[in-house]
């Protein structure tokens, strides 16, 4: 069950699925999730149109402030959409219904668990509203708690669960109402480091067992490109890029998503294998493309020297000022200021040898092999 | 290498001060000076003498026979009944006004705020003429509850117990409304995204979330209802086994047996402590 899924989202990965592709507009939305989500309050404008299949597990990425929890709480029904917003789910428009009445499950950023009731009691809470006897909810709640491993735990209030736990009971709190669409609000924010590596991994597992769609919200691209099948990022209320996880680390559109994907990117114009950058120097890359592009290239790819270098064959080459260091994993990165602000990556040797202070002059190398270019 | 923990330790206590420092009594009595000390102690004993005094002058030979007596019997069990009709009364309204004030936006509601909290420092006799002339036999809505429902509540049990729930409600909307304010709102949305109604979310996510601020609130509003004595006397009047409250026949009793008024008050004053002693760990630990 599992790897088939996995499968699948791997093919779906090496097409491309921009949302026009996937049909839906032709066809009608009769399943799935169909929504223009717009939101104005005061300065704040959302307007993010988002779309996907039974099955997708679709993730809002973007930094804070962007507008991710309040696109999260206009599907919930917790925030109203404001004009010219549209929310169809299974075929069935849900723009007016309360959320009491939407067939959405949510699982908070801190879980929001009721304190005054045990694990079990929680997770039968969907059920009872639902109609079901007590009995009953308390049984379909100990299968949920079965399932996510935490059948020990039913009669434990929530303060004596572990982060980790908390975040299962959570999730079989919000499956328990058998939702249409399932929300996740920064899933794996409140965990250490430690937990989360484990339930990262338990929630991929549960969210690919699950059959209708799902859409979380976060701030950390791991999380994302771990979890989800598809990536809408986020900034300042629109949607600025939307594609495969594989997809969005290879080409970024925005310096947002280049920095998480640790790229160096770049925009400019191209005419055959250069690139003429609309702020800044020409790159040379062994594309040949025409009109605007954007040039992407890894930390990695620059080399420093610190006089200019005489029998280099890199068509780069660009003189720079360090704008400041920091190590970053066994690495140091140089932020490099000048004609060309780029990151680069070296040894702390390098560095040593280079004896790179702030402020220090370097000459910066990319070869045109290392570069990517895109159109734009 | 205890003795060097320790003497960090205590070299951070007075460094840092803080809520630590207050556990050093020693250092704080002796550091006290006399222009606090002073007034201080005058102070203490200014509210514990009349207490005291009470003790002492209590008729304790006479006490059983005074509180046995079928008056002091009749006049208390009114009294523990109005009062904890009139909580209840404060509880079936005064939690949903609360509930109203603290979870929703409307225009006014400051002001609307500043009205329920009126009988808090309104004098008490004032509140009992204003609800004569609201639900008197010819107040503006007294008059018609007269003649459409036959209903007079001046000068009736009932009537006590408006008068007690007049002025005991602020008390509990007041607190409750400042526990739902402290209380995290999001956990009602996560009761409307699991399926509930607002009013189910309400009864079994909100209400035991707050039943710590609703019982110090009606403990409070309880207290109240019981010693109320102007807004009662003004609106119910003083007919013994009907409107007559215990402060009401203390009152009376002072004027013709004085020993009876002070085996009333001892009754009064036990219930107070004993209501304090129910509020201890939520209070006394608060003030600490």
């Amino acid at each position: 069950m599992t790897d088939g899924r996995l499968r699948d989202g791997d093919g779906a990965m090496t097409k491309p699925t921009a949302p026009a592709d996937r049909g839906f507009a032709d066809e009608g939305p009769d399943k799935g999730l169909d929504a223009r989500l717009v939101v104005h309050r005061g300065a704040f404008h959302l307007d993010v149109a988002l779309t996907a299949a039974p099955g997708d597990v679709v993730a809002l990425l973007g930094p804070n402030g962007a507008g991710k929890t309040t696109a999260l709480r206009t599907l919930a029904g917790l925030t109203p959409l404001s004009a010219g917003g549209h929310l169809r789910l299974d075929g069935a428009a849900l723009d007016r219904t309360p959320p009491e009445s939407r067939p959405v499950g949510v699982v908070f950023q801190d879980y929001l668990l009721f304190p005054h009731l045990t694990a079990l009691d929680n997770v039968a809470f969907g059920p009872r509203c639902q109609g079901a006897g007590k009995a009953e909810a308390r049984a379909q709640a100990a299968a949920w708690l079965d399932r996510m491993g935490l059948a020990e735990h039913a009669g434990a209030k929530p303060r004596r669960l572990s982060g980790g736990q908390a975040q299962r009971v959570a999730l079989a709190r919000a499956l328990a109402t058998h939702p249409r669409l399932l929300l996740l609000d920064e899933p794996l924010a409140a965990l250490d480091a430690r937990t989360r590596l484990d339930v990262r991994a338990q929630l991929r597992r549960h969210l690919a067992d699950f059959e209708a769609v799902a859409v979380l919200v976060t701030h950390d691209p791991l999380d994302a490109m771990v979890l989800a099948d598809r990536l809408v990022v986020i900034e300042h209320g629109r949607v600025v890029q939307d594609g495969t996880p594989s997809d969005i680390a290879r080409h970024p559109r925005t310096d947002y998503i280049a920095q998480l994907v640790g790229l160096n990117l770049y925009r400019g114009q191209a005419e055959g294998h250069t690139v003429r950058l609309d702020a800044g120097p020409a790159i040379t890359t062994t594309e040949d493309l025409d009109g605007p592009v954007f040039v992407a290239f890894p930390p990695g790819a620059v080399t420093l020297y610190r006089d200019r270098p005489t029998g280099s064959s890199a068509r780069n080459l660009w003189q720079c000022r360090v704008g400041g260091l920091e190590t970053h994993g066994d690495q140091i990165r140089a932020d490099l200021t000048g004609e060309l602000p780029l990151a680069a990556d070296l040894t702390t040797v390098a560095a040593a040898e280079l004896d790179l202070q702030p402020g220090a002059p370097v000459w910066a190398t990319v070869k045109a092999t290392q570069t990517h270019a895109y159109p734009a | 290498m205890t003795t060097g923990l320790d003497t960090s330790d205590a070299a951070a206590d007075t460094l840092t001060g803080g809520p630590r420092r207050g556990r050093v009594r020693k250092g704080t009595r002796r550091g006290a000076p006399l222009p606090l000390l002073l007034p201080a102690l005058v102070g203490l004993a200014f509210l514990l003498l009349p207490l005291v005094a009470l003790l002492v002058r209590a008729p304790w030979r006479s006490l059983p026979d005074q509180l046995t007596s079928p008056e002091v019997w009749q006049a208390l069990q009114l009294s523990l009944v109005t009062a904890t009709a009139a909580t209840a009364v404060s509880l079936v309204l005064g939690v949903p006004l609360a509930w109203l004030l603290a979870r929703t936006d409307f225009p006014g509601r400051g002001f609307v705020r500043a009205l329920v909290t009126l009988p808090l420092v309104l004098p008490p006799v004032v509140g009992g003429v204003a609800l004569l002339l609201a639900l008197g036999r010819n107040g503006i809505v007294g008059q018609w509850l007269d003649s459409a429902f036959g209903i007079t509540l001046p000068f009736t049990t009932a009537g006590v117990i408006v008068a007690e729930a007049f002025v005991a409600m602020p008390f509990l909307v007041i607190s409750v409304e400042g526990t739902l304010r402290a209380a995290d709102p999001r956990y009602e949305e996560a009761a409307l995204t699991l399926g509930a109604s607002r009013f189910t979310a309400f009864r079994r996510v909100t209400l035991p979330l707050i039943a710590p601020g609703i019982a110090a609130g009606s403990v409070l509003a309880w207290a109240r209802a019981l010693g109320e004595f102007g807004a009662t006397i003004t609106f119910a009047g003083n007919f013994p086994g009907r409107t007559q409250t215990m402060p009401l026949a203390v009152y009376l009793a002072l004027q013709n047996d004085p020993a009876a008024a002070i085996a009333l008050s001892l009754v009064l004053l036990a219930v107070s402590i004993a209501v304090l002693a129910g509020l201890r760990d939520r209070w006394m630990t608060a003030a600490s």
